[in-house]
């Protein structure tokens, strides 16, 4: 199913989806974990590159050897074109940095408005300060990041000096060998040699190599986390190269210019005899990675330097912007607005006081400008405004922006010093690689989270498998079934035993030879590097000793085989005891690593590994691996090696991989396939169901599909299986053309996808596995307590449906007293019926709650501490696949789908690509406005990582490109509930209070000056002294709210993490809502006041000069701003008291200082001595109590009663938090249980009158087929059906059906529930199986109750024999509600026909797909379909 | 940027764990207060400003009932003079005018003579700027705020320069006693006025051998009526650029309405406990105009108190806070009780 979404989703975006097929996660991969599939996003966006041709200079790029050429040529060709190998990542250069910082800092608009200001004091007839004095501050702010930038550009040009001096060997024309060089110095062209564990230099082109086989494996850790090896090979003339001496080589190569795609080289080598070769990403070394398993390797450099593509990959942190940063820069604008309106009403007014003495009696005290001329009222109001406007800059904090930096450096500081954020099995801790958006995380309301090694541990642990159709299952501890081992040893012996006879193996029993192709196949269908345990990164050394055993038997496909089962029995004999003793080891340890002294296997996925120890566990052990030759030990066979012909790698279009083989016992040619179970089911060998081989096959089949489901339901990841024989004609036939492909240079890829399709068919299915991916530790607790917080959580995973949905249970993102939701289309059209009517139903259902939840609290009680906010229908699961999520995603359904999903608690989107992922992210964020978080570990996230507000990426098993991507790694997905809840909610809390803060004070201090234009005749004059003005907010304000601002806690961290519910604070922008802005600039307007016009009152009418009386206010101002902190504060560490002491006194010295330094140093300003005379008069203390506590005696009041009266959740938090331990946790339990009964109990009201009383197990069967003229696809695609095993290739058909299935099962307890569900599942799928023939065609009426409260709308209920067998309530209404229901929702068939007879099963996997089968009636246009779980 | 491309260190030496520290501070565990704003827990705190605040401002009324005040305004009752000089030519003829009031009690204590003048706008912007500090400090200044008002056209510096200074208060003020209609001029004293730093720092004359030399190759304001050195003709030490007029009048003040100390009573004589009760006239020679600027002139006779106010706001305003907060107290108190029959759900 997923590949048929694959292919619609390419025709929707022709261009862009041709690189999905890159590599995504999309099921267990076998081969997929190639590292580079985490560019996806670079890649999307470019069309497909097209192999350079000759001629084509411009779009390619030619290298030759540079020894080849004269000195002076290479250095010109060096200088001109190519980059050298110099790693230059600073920014500046020792001329250029002025210049170019200060060109980068005025893109910060706040700066260009601050020089603006100070410049502006450069104008004579406006200026209010002393011109200097106020460039003071904004060279400040720009000296600290000019310093702040020069530091990093410094730390840059260290690291590049590092790297650019490590040394490696290059070939030198003089010398004749390789010389050690700087890495700087290497060039294109240049050969250069690494030896093993050295990094490589360059992209270099592989030569030569020791390696017999002429591979170089890669550890690619430093692109991009992943450790395990990869494997690169020696352009293919080359290897038959004896010796590769550099002067030898003629060759040009020609292969496209420098781009920044990991997963793709291209290009050929063209020789001096005229033949080509292709040049493939298999042949590039990439610059960063480094050299293991291989003693020395050569090669030519392509791309060196910046053009590497490691280096073209790494573009640097994106700037993102916070959303409260957002709302913050809308307040100041409206700072500025206020700002324009002071200056104007001072502007306008100055015109006024200027005009009311007429041109003839200008007074004595307006003085006129230098020229001895009187200004116009207009024009000194225009000069004034432009003066007030200087006056009042500091309504636009200067150092706002300053601050918030210093506080969000130390918040992330000290997130990343909790240590509870660190995890000691991996001995990594959180990492903020975005510095700017910590309090986004208190504001998250979706998270979108990945499950595979996000939710789960990526640890792959082999739990089950069934070989033809019979079921092994390990326990709880992954012990090792004895039955099927003993099958297995049974098997070995009995080959041995014929191969020893010469017996042909066909005589063993069909079952016996299955178990064996089961584990030959999980041996080697693979790409597992062996390596030894006690050097682990050198390749195991076995290549020699196999050759003692693997030789012959290589050879012996071509000589007589009796040759080699003599030499096989003598293997035999020696290897007989280690066998015996070390099975007996094994049988504890399936799932556990490799053990003391064994072979360690590295795996490109974790799945693959598992399934290679797991069968060594069965003592079918890989022990070695060369390009061409695997070798197997088996017990009583010893070492078998199969010849590998080829190895079709994974991709996520075909979801299998295969190796061909040919059979050292047999020499048969095999084919074995591993793979998704969807696409490897519709390969199978088609059996008549005449023949009684056949009907077993068909038995088989069907048994294993029922096993594969059930393991899906158990949340294992599932693979199957199979294998083919070819004749020698079929594999030369195939060869030839397999060859043609292998070797074409144009759309290699391509050609090769359709070989290895050619050659996947016609498949013996021989087993499946069930491998288990636990959840990780804490997972449910985590989604419960995020869940409690608010938090919408959707997972998108690419895993299927039933893995997703029984993942989602055990992780308790679904809950089973809850109804979910499936919505499984087929066709946009029916899409948009199943959406339309899901939200019908929903809305219907939702307005019915609401008044039922309104109710529901009058009874239970209001409790103050989670007042009813959630809108939210708390017990509503959605679950949606990948080719639904296409058709719901396009733009005339998004709406829809997006008020489905918003009234569910949570959202399953299974089987969804990458850019699936992405687009979700980007529909919730656009259309909801809401904060998204996405978290991920896999390279298939990063896109959804880089679209969504925040991104979390887990640094643990899949590399590092999700982190990478991401604005914060953590190692656990438990960690997000800390990181989120508590530090999450501290940064937000701590910053829309510092902001707001801010605001306040500015404008605060601000409207002192403005009312004192009122007395001064708008003359722009200030009675604070120039000095104070400017640096009151640098200096004397700035560092309490600094320490608050990083260190306040509003709730301590406990409660946090008890009461996750005071999230909602953040999400609900509790803390800094618009109003609070303007109620912040009331208070600073009262205060301001009142700091204003009580020195003015008292001091009216004295002899007061004009600084004597500005001083107080200063201090007033002063102490007012920090008493109002100080009720703002809530915790008070030694660090708040001595940095509000610390202010005040700097204040006083400052001014002391200052005010004593000289009697005309600070024209034209003179405080002399005005504090120290101040300081000796009562009056001025009198003032300084008075003022501050009318000023903030109103906040303080308010607070108290409001705290008192209607506290917020977050102050009873606090209360919370002081009440003695006991006590606590009495409160919370109550609390809690009160909060769960808040939830279900509404539910269950609107429950109860539709279902009954025992209606709660009830299983719904949903069934809806579409009126709509069916697009012709759709018929066709049903009519393919039948012939679906045809057709593996094409993408487009789609051939599942479609429906929707609600299935809600509620209140029960949930760990019966999952088992009673089982075991009715198994029931079903017994019956069905045996019922095959049976024709059950029933009508499935619409159960739609009359009353329009319930659900029935949506709820099939059914009435087949088949139902009731599972004891299932039924609801059986009448047939006219058909019609009736026809008529009403006229997008409605109704029909549904079960059939269960044995169609070949279609593309979906789906487990309701499974259980009905395809509609029998398909020519008709209704696509119907039961879904049942 | 870089890190992303930094290689990890070959070999696999045992590097010391990432585990943070646990310490305190870098875990957000520092010993803290946390203050709840509640109603129990602020409430002493209300009781506590309102009986301060109360305490305070009775005081600081008992203490300005002893303070003597009183005001003469004096721009109607000489009239005349203000019409002389509302044109400007008229600069050079004197007008005197004579303002008489009564002392019904005696004022015991020092007694301060102040002039106050009514929208007389000395916290301009341009005004207050308009002065060179270097210039009185005696120095020799090329470049200063105090344009227009710093040369004459022909070049000759003003001596003192800018707006403040050339708009100096020239009016005289003078007491006199009615002693059985005899006329007796208070005694006064001139200097001791200012701030002992403007004094003594702040204003400098240049120096030279006398003042007239000192102050040669400057011409006066425009508006004054004679050069600087001739303020004060009988003390030497109260001329120039340090006569306290001068000091005073160059301290600007911060509102448009406001009053600068003139005199103080010298205590001698009969006037050795203060002013005695009686009549008393002021002989003022009018020379400032404030017609123009619709200003107005006070003669103001006041005894100062320790607290050093001037008027009775401050201890109004501790009083009426002191009874708000009380009163406050008392209705939270109010709540309190009322609120802790109900209980609030966390407080057990």
């Amino acid at each position: 199913m997923f590949s048929v979404f694959t292919h619609n989703c390419i025709s929707l975006h022709k261009v862009r989806c041709t690189n999905l097929r890159v590599r995504g996660r999309h099921f267990p991969s076998l081969a997929g974990k190639t590292y580079h599939k985490g560019i996806e996003k670079s890649t999307y966006n470019r069309t497909r590159y097209s192999t350079p041709l000759p001629g084509r200079e411009s779009k390619t790029r030619v290298v030759r050897s540079n020894l080849l050429l004269p000195e002076a040529e290479v250095e010109k060709s060096r200088r001109t074109v190519l980059a050298s190998n110099r790693l230059k990542t600073t920014k500046y250069t020792a001329l250029s940095f002025l210049p170019k910082n200060l060109f980068e800092q005025f893109h910060r608009l706040a700066n260009v408005y601050f020089v603006f200001i100070a410049l502006l004091n450069f104008v004579p007839a406006v200026n209010a300060f002393q011109p200097e004095l106020a460039l003071a501050p904004v060279l400040f702010i720009l000296a600290v990041t000019a310093i702040k930038d020069l530091w990093e550009d410094y730390s840059r040009y260290r690291s590049d000096k590092e790297i650019n001096h490590m040394e490696c060997l290059v070939y030198s024309r003089n010398e004749k060998k390789y010389i050690s060089r700087y890495w700087k110095e290497v060039k294109v062209g240049d050969f250069v040699q690494l030896r093993c564990n050295e990094i490589i230099p360059a992209d270099i082109l592989l030569l030569s190599s020791s390696d017999p086989d002429g591979l170089c494996h890669i550890e690619t850790a430093n692109l991009d986390g992943e450790t395990n090896l990869k494997q690169r090979q020696v352009v293919r003339r080359f290897l038959e190269l004896v010796k590769f001496d550099p002067l030898k080589f003629t060759s040009v190569i020609e292969c496209e210019k420098p781009n920044n795609d990991l997963s793709r080289f291209r290009g050929y080598i063209v020789h001096k005899s005229g033949k080509k070769d292709g040049l493939f990403k298999e042949n590039l070394l990439l610059r960063g990675c480094t050299i293991r398993n291989t003693e020395e390797v050569a090669g030519i450099v392509i791309y060196a330097g910046h053009e590497t593509k490691a280096l073209l990959n790494n573009n640097g942190p994106r700037y993102k912007r916070s959303k409260l940063e957002r709302q913050m820069n809308a307040d100041v604008l409206w700072c500025v607005l206020i700002l324009l309106i002071m200056c104007l009403f001072s502007a306008i007014g100055h015109g006024l006081w200027v005009w009311q003495y007429g041109e003839k009696k200008k007074p004595i005290f307006d003085v006129p400008g230098p020229d001895g001329k009187y200004l116009s009222p207009v024009l000194a109001s225009v000069y004034l405004f432009l003066t007030v406007i200087i006056v009042f800059q500091v309504m636009i904090p200067i150092s706002l922006y300053v601050s918030i930096e210093i506080v969000k450096i130390c918040q992330v500081y000290f997130i990343h010093q909790d240590k509870d954020l660190y995890d000691e099995e991996t001995d990594s801790q959180l990492q903020c690689r975005a510095l700017n958006i910590t309090e986004d995380l208190g504001q998250v309301q979706f998270i979108f989270s990945d499950k595979t090694g996000t939710l789960t541990e990526n640890k792959m642990v082999f739990r089950r498998c069934t070989v033809s159709g019979i079921e092994y299952s390990h326990d709880d501890n992954g012990e090792l079934m004895i039955f099927l081992l003993e099958k297995v040893n049974e098997c070995a012996k009995h080959l041995e035993v014929m191969r020893s006879h010469e017996q042909p193996l066909s005589h063993l029993s069909p079952e016996l030879c299955d178990i064996f192709d089961f584990f030959i196949a999980l041996t080697i269908c693979n790409t597992v590097v062996v390596t030894a345990p006690n050097q682990p990164r050198h390749k195991v050394a076995t290549s020699k000793s196999m050759h003692r055993f693997g030789l012959s038997v290589l050879s012996s496909t071509s000589t007589d085989s009796t040759l080699l089962k003599l030499e096989e029995k003598l293997a035999y004999s020696a290897q007989m005891n280690n066998n015996g003793y070390s099975s007996q080891q094994d049988r504890t340890a399936v799932r556990s690593g490799p053990g003391e002294g064994e072979l360690r296997y590295e795996a490109e996925s974790p799945d693959e590994a598992a399934l290679v120890y797991a069968a060594r566990a069965y003592n079918c052990s890989l022990v070695g691996r060369l390009s061409d030759q695997v070798s197997v030990e088996l017990p009583h066979l010893g070492t078998l090696s199969f010849e590998v012909l080829h190895t079709l790698g994974f991709d996520s279009v075909r979801k299998r991989m295969s190796v061909v083989v040919r059979h050292p016992l047999t020499d048969e040619i095999n084919v074995y396939t591993k793979g998704a179970d969807s696409v490897i089911m519709d390969l199978l060998l088609p059996c008549s169901s005449d023949d009684p081989w056949g009907k077993h096959q068909k038995k088989i089949q069907s048994k294993t599909q029922n096993y594969l489901n059930l393991y899906a339901v158990d949340g294992l990841r599932t693979l199957c299986i199979a294998k083919r024989v070819l004749s020698k004609e079929e594999y030369a036939c195939w060869l030839k053309s397999h060859l043609e492909a292998e070797s074409s240079i144009e759309n290699r890829e391509e050609q090769l996808f359709q070989s290895a399709l050619r050659i996947e068919k016609n498949l013996h299915l021989l087993g499946a596995t069930g491998i288990e991916d636990r959840l990780q530790d804490g997972v449910p607790e985590t989604i419960a307590n995020l869940r409690k917080a608010g938090l919408q959580i959707w997972v998108l995973t690419g895993d299927k449906q039933e893995t997703a949905v029984n993942i989602a249970y055990a992780c308790k993102l679904l809950d089973h007293d809850e109804e979910i939701i499936t919505l499984n289309a087929e066709s946009p059209e029916t899409c948009a019926v199943l959406l339309e009517q899901c939200l019908q139903c929903v809305e219907s259902k939702f307005s019915n709650n609401s008044t039922d939840e309104a109710t529901g609290n009058m009874t239970v009680g209001f409790t103050p501490l989670y007042p009813p906010s959630s809108p939210v229908l708390s017990s509503l699961g959605l679950v949606i696949d990948g080719r639904t999520l296409a058709y719901a995603l396009e733009p005339t359904l998004e709406d829809k789908f997006l008020a489905l999903a918003k009234r569910c608690r949570s959202v399953l989107c299974c089987r969804s690509t990458p850019l699936q992922k992405s687009m979700v992210v980007k529909l919730v964020r656009d259309k909801l406005k809401a904060m998204t978080l996405a978290i991920g570990d896999g390279a298939n996230d990063v896109s959804m990582i880089q679209v969504a507000d925040v991104g979390v990426g887990i640094s643990g098993q899949e590399g590092m490109q999700a982190v990478m991507a991401s604005d914060f790694a953590i190692p656990r997905f438990r960690h997000l509930e800390k990181l989120l809840l508590v530090h999450g909610h501290w940064c937000y809390s701590r910053l829309a209070n510092m902001v707001l803060y801010f605001f306040y004070k500015n404008a605060m201090f601000v409207a002192l000056l403005f009312w004192y234009q009122f007395y001064c005749g708008f003359s722009g004059s200030s009675m604070v002294d120039q000095w104070y003005l400017i640096f009151f907010n640098l200096l004397f304000s700035s560092l309490p709210q600094l320490i608050t601002g990083v260190l306040d806690k509003d709730v301590p961290a406990d409660m946090l993490i008890a009461v996750p519910q005071l999230y909602k604070s953040g999400q609900n922008m509790e803390e800094y809502q618009p109003h609070m802005f303007w109620m912040n600039m009331i208070d600073a307007m009262y205060q301001s006041v009142v700091c204003f016009f009580i020195p003015y009152f008292t001091y009216y009418d004295s002899e007061v000069d004009i600084f004597s009386w500005g001083t107080p206010i200063t201090t007033i101002a002063l102490f007012t701003i920090i008493l109002h902190l100080a009720i703002e504060t809530k915790t008070w560490t030694f660090l708040h008291w001595s940095s509000c002491i610390f202010s005040i006194l700097l204040f006083f010295f400052v001014a002391l200082v200052y005010n004593a330094s000289c009697p005309v140093c600070h024209p034209p300003s003179n405080p002399y001595w005005t504090m120290e005379r101040l300081m000796g008069d009562p009056m001025f203390y009198f003032t300084c109590i008075i003022s501050p506590v009318v000023a903030l005696l109103p906040r303080f009041l308010y607070r108290t009663l409001q705290g008192t009266l209607f506290p917020t959740q977050l102050q009873l938090g606090r209360q919370l938090s002081k009440l003695p331990p006991e006590i606590r946790t009495q409160l919370l339990t109550k609390l809690n249980v009160k909060e769960a009964m808040r939830q279900t109990q509404p539910f269950a009201d609107s429950f109860s009158p539709s279902l009954g009383s025992n209606a709660s197990d009830c299983c719904k069967a949903y069934n809806q087929s579409t009126p709509l003229p069916t697009s012709p696809q759709t018929s066709e695609s049903l009519f393919q059906g039948h012939t679906k095993a045809e057709h593996t290739t094409d993408q487009t058909v789609t051939a599942s059906p479609q429906g929707v299935v609600l299935y809600g099962e509620n209140k029960r307890p949930s760990s019966a529930s999952s088992l009673e569900r089982s075991v009715g599942f198994h029931e079903v799928r017994h019956g069905t199986s045996e019922m095959e023939s049976l024709p059950v065609g029933a009508t499935f009426p619409w159960s739609s109750a009359v009353d329009q409260a319930d659900f029935s709308l949506l709820k099939w209920i059914t009435s087949t024999p088949l139902f009731s067998r599972i004891g299932t309530v039924l609801h059986v209404s009448s047939s006219s509600l058909q019609n009736e229901t026809q008529d009403s929702m006229c997008v409605l068939g109704s029909s549904l026909h079960v059939d269960f007879k044995g169609l070949k099963e279609q593309s979906s996997n789906n487990l309701q797909d499974k259980i009905k089968g395809t509609p029998a009636d398909h020519c008709k246009s209704d696509n119907s379909e039961t879904t049942f779980l | 940027v870089n890190k992303q491309y930094s290689f990890p260190t070959q070999g696999g030496e045992t590097r010391p764990s990432r585990c943070p520290d646990n310490s305190a501070f870098k875990q957000q565990k520092l010993p803290a207060w946390k203050p709840q704003l509640t109603i129990a827990t602020v409430l002493p705190s209300f009781f506590l400003t309102g009986a301060f605040c109360l305490a305070v401002g009775v005081c600081l009324i008992l203490v300005s009932a002893c303070l003597f005040l009183s005001q003469i305004d004096y721009s109607d009752k000489c009239s005349d003079c203000s019409k002389l000089r509302e044109n400007s030519s008229n600069w050079n003829k004197e007008c005197y005018c004579s303002v008489n009031f009564t002392l019904k009690e005696d004022i015991l204590g020092d007694v301060f003579m102040y002039y106050g003048l009514q929208n007389f706008y000395q916290n301009h912007r341009r005004y207050v700027i308009s002065r060179s500090d270097a210039q009185l400090l005696g120095r020799n200044v090329n470049r200063s705020y105090c344009a227009p008002f710093t040369t004459y056209r022909n070049g000759t510096p003003m001596a003192p320069c800018g707006a403040i200074a050339n708009s100096m208060f020239n009016d005289t003020i003078d007491l006199f006693y009615n002693l059985n209609s005899s006329a007796i001029q208070v005694p006064v004293l001139k200097t001791g006025n200012s701030w002992w730093t403007d004094k003594n720092v702040k204003f400098r004359n240049p120096k030279s051998y006398n003042l007239s030399s000192a102050f040669a190759g400057t011409a006066r304001p425009p508006y004054w009526h004679k050069p600087v050195y001739l303020l004060d003709e009988e003390d030497e030490r109260n001329n120039g650029y340090v006569n306290e007029d001068l000091i005073i009048w160059m301290r600007v003040s911060a509102f448009a309405t406001f009053r600068n100390l003139y005199r103080r009573v010298k205590r001698i004589r009969q006037f050795a406990d203060g002013l005695p009760a009686g009549n008393y006239t002021f002989r003022i020679s009018y020379n400032f105009p404030v017609t123009k600027f619709k200003g107005r002139k006070h003669v103001i006779l006041s005894t100062v108190v320790w607290s050093g106010g001037s008027n009775p706001f401050l201890g109004i305003a501790y009083v009426v806070s002191g009874t708000a907060a009380t009163l406050t107290g008392f209705v939270i108190t109010a709540i309190h009780l009322k609120l802790r029959k109900k209980k609030t759900y966390f407080q057990k």
